[in-house]
């Protein structure tokens, strides 16, 4: 767990500088990933509106580690509300009552499993900010402007620099092949346009959105 | 394992779905949504809305009057003393909480159960559910009496050097009924993250730059890559399994407060999934309301359509029918226990000096509903939104006959009374649903009312196989082939061509 928490930490300094390029729809995005995945590259993302069915899969991304951090939140929050209520009846401020016990765990359970909740609930989204790197002021693809979409209905696919495959015309190319709209590369100047064969993108004709795109059926 | 493109045949649940009604109508296009729900966020603001925000500001005002009224003088000006020493104040955090637990049954536990319906209305239910926590939390804690001690309750060091009473059921409800509020704003805003981040896309597409700002600072640099998206969905399922027993336990402490106690009339082992049932009705009830209003006023009768109210409707079936049945056992367990108080209790329930309140909550919660088994009424706009009014007024005073009739006649009869509210006690009431609203018009104004990126995946377009081979109808088809999906140049191309010429 720990290696994949390291591996998760390296894979994300300077993992935004690539290519961009927009697909149609998620149907055409999954197949874009398969395809390059397939030609070898390995450190790709997508970018959607929401999340897509079977796109996990289809990067090859196995399961959240976050169920892990959440036991280990979870099991702190019931150590806690145990400890809290036996320490507090038992050992800081004991009262003897009809020679009853000082601590009895039957009543102790709302508070413990109250704050099992609290803790887990907290480390729950505490857990997925820090896996995600979130918050995250600061991304080089909000230089593009196509970007903007991909919280509204554009389905982007990015391939980092840094991918052993990685040229920046073949792999434009590469995109183009699998049916991308338009590719872009990203650094920390600015969003690039790329075009068909190396050539500049904005000598490229925008291909006509395919009758679907929009999104109706 | 078969590959993504290869399509499941109809074991696959969520591919399913899609022969099924359309879960949103019109026919929209993911743009569509997004437009349809955040120019409500984004235009001038209306009229009508200032209108009903200067009301609603005039019921908080109330509100404010009435605690300034009531901490100067002492909870001595409501109209509650021995024997009734809980009336309205419990009777109004009671009901608050319950109507907050539809908003947390909608975005969790139904969640769960993979009821992809609830998408449209579950950000206005959880919205609905904040607020609602707010309004409970403060009967209690100015019914303590001197409030500028009301941290004692918590397990704070303070100056007495003592520690709350962890055996008390008052103490659990402190903690579960905060932690529950926790937990529902954290889940909330969880569920917000990826509609924060639309609107500020949309606002630095056109220039607004202070918005793009503010909407950027919350959106926490939101841009839907797929590695969050992963993690951000485990965090929102854990988050769910979480809230699904929380809920349930906070109303069955809200019940222990009474249940626990030996008063007849609440000493009751069916209290717990009794009071949970109730504030399941009452909720859902609250949530028709709210909605049958937000969709006319905001256009959104595609995204909200009839057949969500008809869901609710039959929740709202169910779970009042399982109170009503609750009401009647509590009435054949007094006579089967052979305890003389209890049997005095429940008598004195129905036929004693408030049986106008009892009648009001049997007509309202377990009569009324019951018009729901027909679908005519069942999906007509008129009846389901009088329905719900009508059941909220039933729940409100459910709360209020099991806390007034059970206190006001006492083991000793000498010390027997009739409780009557007085003006700082309706002032409370009146003032809690001014801030309610209140907040709730903000929540309109400024925050998108539908979960934008959860009602796009349950569009069909969503599906990623919904582009292989027939439109919508896959079954058969897709073996990773498409002909449909035009290439770059609108030429028809297959996803595997490049696989095999590399």
């Amino acid at each position: 767990m720990l290696n994949a928490l390291r591996s998760e930490m390296a894979a994300r300094a300077d993992q935004h500088v690539g290519l961009l390029a927009e697909f149609s729809d998620p149907g055409a995005l999954l197949h874009a990933v398969e395809a390059l995945r397939k030609r070898g590259y390995s450190r790709l993302d997508t970018f959607s509106p929401f999340p897509i069915h079977g796109m996990d899969r289809a990067m090859g991304l196995g399961p959240s580690l976050l169920g892990y951090l959440v036991f280990g939140g979870g099991a702190t929050g019931a150590l806690l509300g145990f400890l809290l209520q036996w320490w507090t009846s038992h050992v800081d401020y004991p009262i003897n009552i009809s020679n009853k016990p000082l601590f009895a765990w039957e009543p102790s359970i709302p508070i413990i499993f109250e704050l099992t909740v609290l803790f887990s609930a907290l480390t729950a989204v505490g857990g997925m900010l820090a896996l995600n790197g979130l918050p995250k002021p600061y991304n080089p693809l909000f230089f593009s402007d196509r970007f903007a979409r991909a919280t509204d209905d554009g389905f982007f696919l990015h391939v980092q620099g840094r991918d052993p495959h990685f040229d920046r015309d073949t792999t434009a190319d590469d995109l183009f092949a699998e049916g991308a709209l338009a590719v872009e590369y990203v650094d920390h100047e600015g969003a690039h346009p790329v075009g068909r064969n190396g050539g500049e993108g904005a000598s490229t004709p925008e291909p006509a959105a395919p009758p679907h795109t929009t999104g109706k059926i | 394992m078969a590959t993504p493109t290869t399509l499941a045949p109809a074991t696959d649940g969520v591919y399913k779905t899609l022969e099924d009604d359309p879960l949103v109508r019109g026919n929209l296009s993911f743009h569509d949504v997004t437009e349809m729900v955040a120019v409500h966020t984004e235009k001038r603001t209306p009229a009508a809305w200032l209108f009903w925000f200067a009301v609603a500001l005039g019921g908080l005002s109330i509100l404010g009057l009435s605690i300034a009224y009531l901490v100067w003088n002492g909870v001595g000006v409501w109209g509650l003393n021995v024997p009734v020493g809980w009336a309205f104040d419990i009777t109004n955090f009671v009901f608050w909480v319950g109507i907050g637990h539809a908003g947390t049954l909608i975005s969790a536990i139904l969640f769960l159960f993979r009821q992809r319906w609830r998408t449209s209305i579950n950000r206005a239910a959880e919205a609905m559910t904040l607020f609602a926590v707010a309004c409970a939390l403060i009967f209690p804690t100015f019914h303590v009496g001197r409030v500028w001690v009301v941290y004692w309750m918590l397990p704070i060091p303070n100056q007495m050097n003592m520690w709350p009473q962890f055996k008390s059921p008052l103490l659990w409800d402190v903690f579960a009924v905060s932690i529950y509020g926790t937990v529902s704003l954290i889940f909330w805003y969880v569920g917000l993250i990826p509609d924060l981040g639309t609107l500020r896309d949309r606002a630095a597409q056109v220039g607004r730059t202070t918005r793009a700002k503010i909407m950027g600072f919350f959106s926490l640099g939101w841009t839907g890559s797929n590695r969050h998206w992963r993690h951000y969905e485990r965090a929102y399922l854990i988050l769910a399994a979480l809230s699904t027993p929380l809920v349930l336990s906070v109303h069955s402490v809200v019940s222990f407060d009474f249940a626990v106690s030996i008063v007849p009339g609440w000493h009751t082992t069916i209290f717990p999934p009794y009071f949970v049932a109730g504030a399941i009705f009452s909720g859902f009830a609250m949530v028709m309301t709210l909605m049958i209003v937000a969709r006319r006023v905001y256009g959104l009768e595609n995204l909200i359509t009839v057949d969500h109210l008809e869901k609710m409707n039959i929740v709202i079936l169910v779970t009042g029918t399982i109170v009503g049945f609750a009401y009647i056992t509590e009435f054949f367990i007094a006579w089967y226990s052979g305890v003389i108080y209890e049997q005095f209790a429940f008598r004195n329930r129905a036929f004693g000096p408030y049986a106008w309140a009892y009648w009001i909550m049997m007509t309202c919660n377990l009569i009324s509903p019951q018009v729901f088994w027909v679908k005519r009424f069942r999906r007509s706009i008129r009846i389901s939104f009088i329905l719900s009014i009508v059941v909220n007024i039933g729940m409100w005073f459910e709360r209020f006959v099991i806390i007034v009739t059970s206190l006001h006649r006492d083991y000793l009869p000498s010390s027997w009374d009739y409780f009557v509210p007085t003006i700082w006690d309706f002032g409370m009431l009146i003032g809690s649903f001014g801030l309610f609203f209140t907040l709730f018009l903000l929540f309109l104004r400024f925050i998108p009312m539908v979960a934008i990126a959860e009602v796009k995946g349950v569009l069909p377009q969503a599906d990623p196989h919904f582009y292989d081979g027939h439109h919508g109808d896959g079954a058969g088809e897709g073996e990773g082939f498409s002909l449909h999906r035009p290439g770059p140049s609108g030429v028809p191309y297959r996803a595997d061509e490049g696989d095999d010429k590399r």
